[in-house]
């Protein structure tokens, strides 16, 4: 009995291996290299709270750009025919992505989870990643933490993190004379870790932190806050709030008076749906990073001008990361015919990269960190808009090698 | 002391607001005994009515002060109708999940329609630029709350103690046995009290507009900071509400300038203080609960 079975098993196997020896794994055929005969590729984010507009149900659609512009290149040529594309939200909470990281690789079968805002719940995505040793490609968590002390070898991090925010905005803005800075952060992780990212480029540009103010958060009265930022006569004062509370953060500085007194406004995180939904008016002359604009020049204004016609929107540098992401995963496993993680990272790992999103891109193999030329940007008056959404004019381009900081410095040890 | 003047007006103007957004909760506890865990989301629906009007129909801040409370009482009107009479006679509790399944809803629909990034408002021209006395400075559009709010609150006030309405409604209800016995329709009364509270609501979201952002959410931790004003004060107290509301706004204001990590934390210290040395809050009556 034992060895009859034994003897299926083995005739099982060769023909399985003549079979693909045949040409069962080569284009224009979905053989055996794909588990299920799909590629999965999952969008994990935000879908109905403060990060929707940023990222949210535009990303997925983003996502299913990339698949079209795919399928559209390679045709009958492509490795694999049926690529599904799906969405999950995770509130922006950490257990719920740890356990839909989980759901997605165990029983959804993802090949790849994508964007996946919120650092919290960002590294408990990696942390899945690791253990199930499929991809996570990182769009909109700014944690340096995914390809630094806790990265791993399926962890990569696509558009942007707090150190590019800081050296862009940072050094820029105080290289060009705005050397007395007071910050004003809301008091968690996120904001002391953009505050101290600051006070590090702040002062190796030259410049000085005279003060650091912590507010509460969430916080809707920020005048005393402010007052006291303004007491001490900085040239710039630099606010790490983010969505409501940059908002709250702003109408009131606008108030103030500081601005009419010759003091500018950097923010630390911003993204165009907050200047949309706020309006112009209350964010002009205000100086931030963009790790991408979509009227940046002629190709971000195509893709951007299709992305229009399928969300009604222009993107944000998170929908375009989350394109580019999931383009440059369909190009990978189409170069190695499967969707094998660990063959698919060997390809991208070192991979020099040009498209809609990655200028001068570079997928670093020893950190996993996307590097690309990034901008920092002014916020329009409302007299240079000259259509829906041209609100930036670009300052200045920070070539990658400026924005992101030297791999050495990471302090990642990859260890698969 | 220049600066310990400007955190004092600062703390002013902060205060009258709460004072204002407070007050329509103390009217709705007062009279109906209801603990209207909605007041943020209609204060956040009286905000994005003011957004949207100005929007749509070009209705500029001050046709909103009077339209959105208009609105907002017709809107306040419905609910009790609707939802809020049918749980009076029952346990407080009640009405508490209620006004609170009420945000959820609220909240979630505001969402729906638009968004949650929040909406754009251009303060109307004669409110911009800044008042500058001494070295004090104050945005023109805060001294137009404060005196605003100041205005609306001693109004109320007179409205509750010097009128008729205003006597026949506290009469009913503080002692509503005895009212009835007068001949006075008790019930009559309970639906526009409610919408009156309602629309106050409504009206400090107008007031919020140029200044706060306009999201689904706004409501939220601002009615926790209104709950401890109205503890504070006494819930039911309008006196108290008003006194409270400053009281909170320069607590905050001196915490953000001497304290800035704990400056919302003061509020709850303060509010800690009031209930242990006069658990009724600073103008309750023990009575009032029984």
């Amino acid at each position: 009995m034992e060895s009859k079975r034994k003897w299926a098993g083995a005739s099982a196997l060769t023909m399985t291996l003549l079979l693909s020896a045949c040409g069962g794994g080569g284009p224009g055929s979905s053989g055996g290299d794909f588990t299920g005969d799909k590629l999965v590729l999952a969008v994990l984010n935000d879908q109905s709270g403060v990060y929707k507009d940023a990222s949210g149900p535009n990303s997925v659609k983003a996502v299913k750009m990339a698949v079209a512009d795919f399928q559209a290149k390679y045709g009958d040529k492509a490795v694999v025919k049926n690529i599904e594309v799906t969405s999950t939200d995770h509130q922006n909470k950490p257990d719920i992505a740890n356990t839909k990281a989980s759901e997605l690789y165990e029983r959804g079968g993802a090949d790849v989870i994508l964007d996946v805002p919120t650092s919290s719940a960002a590294l408990a995505v990696a942390n899945q990643a690791k253990n199930h040793k499929k991809l996570f490609l990182d769009v909109s968590a700014a944690t340096t933490a995914l390809t630094g002390a806790q990265c791993n070898k399926y962890t990569f991090q696509w558009a942007y993190n707090t150190y590019l925010l800081a050296n862009a905005t940072g050094t820029t803005v105080t290289r060009d004379g705005g050397k007395k800075w007071t910050i004003i952060y809301p008091d968690y992780e996120f904001g002391q870790n953009m505050t101290k990212s600051f006070t590090d480029a702040i002062t190796k540009a030259g410049g000085t932190v005279g003060e650091t103010i912590p507010t509460p958060f969430p916080n809707e009265n920020f005048a005393t806050f402010l007052t006291k930022a303004g007491s001490s006569n900085p040239d710039v004062i630099g606010t790490m709030h983010a969505g409501g509370d940059l908002i709250n953060l702003v109408k009131q500085f606008n108030e103030s008076g500081l601005k009419e007194k010759g003091v500018e406004l950097a923010v630390g995180l911003m993204l165009i749906n907050d200047i949309h939904s706020l309006g112009v008016e209350q964010f002009a002359g205000t100086l931030f990073t963009d790790p991408w604009y979509w009227n940046q020049d002629a190709e971000a204004r195509a893709w951007a001008d299709k992305f229009m016609t399928e969300t009604g929107v222009r993107p944000s540098f998170e929908h375009a990361g989350n394109y580019s992401a999931a383009l440059q995963y369909l190009e990978a496993v189409q170069a190695v015919g499967t969707d094998d993680a660990d063959k698919v990272i060997a390809n991208l790992e070192g991979k020099k990269v040009n498209d809609v999103f990655l200028r001068n891109g570079e997928i670093r193999a020893a950190d996993h960190s996307v590097v690309h030329d990034a901008n920092l940007a002014r916020v329009k008056k409302p007299a240079d808009v000259k259509e829906p959404w041209d609100y930036e004019e670009i300052v200045t381009k920070i070539p990658a090698s400026e924005g992101f900081a030297p791999a050495e410095a990471s302090g990642c040890s990859m260890k698969p | 002391m220049s600066a310990v003047l400007q955190y004092a007006v600062q703390g002013l103007a902060a205060g009258s607001f709460y004072a204002l957004a407070a007050l329509g909760l103390a009217v709705i506890f007062g009279v109906l005994g209801v603990v209207n865990f909605a007041h943020g989301a209609f204060y956040m629906l009286g905000a994005v009515a003011t957004a949207v009007l100005l929007d749509t129909l070009d209705l500029t801040l001050w046709w909103s002060l009077l339209v959105v409370p208009v609105l907002m009482f017709g809107f306040g009107v419905v609910v009790e109708r609707l939802l809020v009479q049918w749980l009076l006679q029952l346990d407080p509790l009640y009405n508490l999940l209620l006004t609170f399944g009420l945000t959820l809803v609220l909240v979630e629909l505001v969402k729906q329609r638009y968004g949650v990034s929040g909406l754009p408002y251009q303060l109307p021209g004669g409110l911009q630029g800044r008042l500058d006395v001494a070295g004090v400075v104050l945005p023109r559009y805060q001294l137009f709350v404060l005196l605003f709010s100041v205005a609306v609150c001693v109004l109320v006030w007179l409205m509750m103690t010097r009128t008729r309405i205003g006597m026949i409604v506290r009469a009913a209800t503080e002692k509503p046995e005895l009212a009835r016995a007068l001949g006075i329709n008790v019930g009559r009364w309970v639906t526009p009290v409610f919408g009156f509270g309602v629309a106050l609501a409504g009206l400090a979201g107008v007031l919020a507009a140029p200044f706060r952002a306009i999201t689904a959410d706004m409501g939220n931790n601002f009615a926790i900071i209104l709950f401890a004003v109205v503890v504070i004060g006494g819930l039911g107290s309008i006196v108290g509400a008003v006194v409270a509301g400053f009281l909170v706004g320069l607590v905050e204001a001196f915490g953000q300038a001497y304290a800035p990590t704990f400056a919302q934390i003061l509020i709850f210290v303060l509010m800690a203080l009031v209930i242990v040395v006069r658990p009724a809050g600073l103008f309750g009556r023990q009575e009032a609960t029984t």
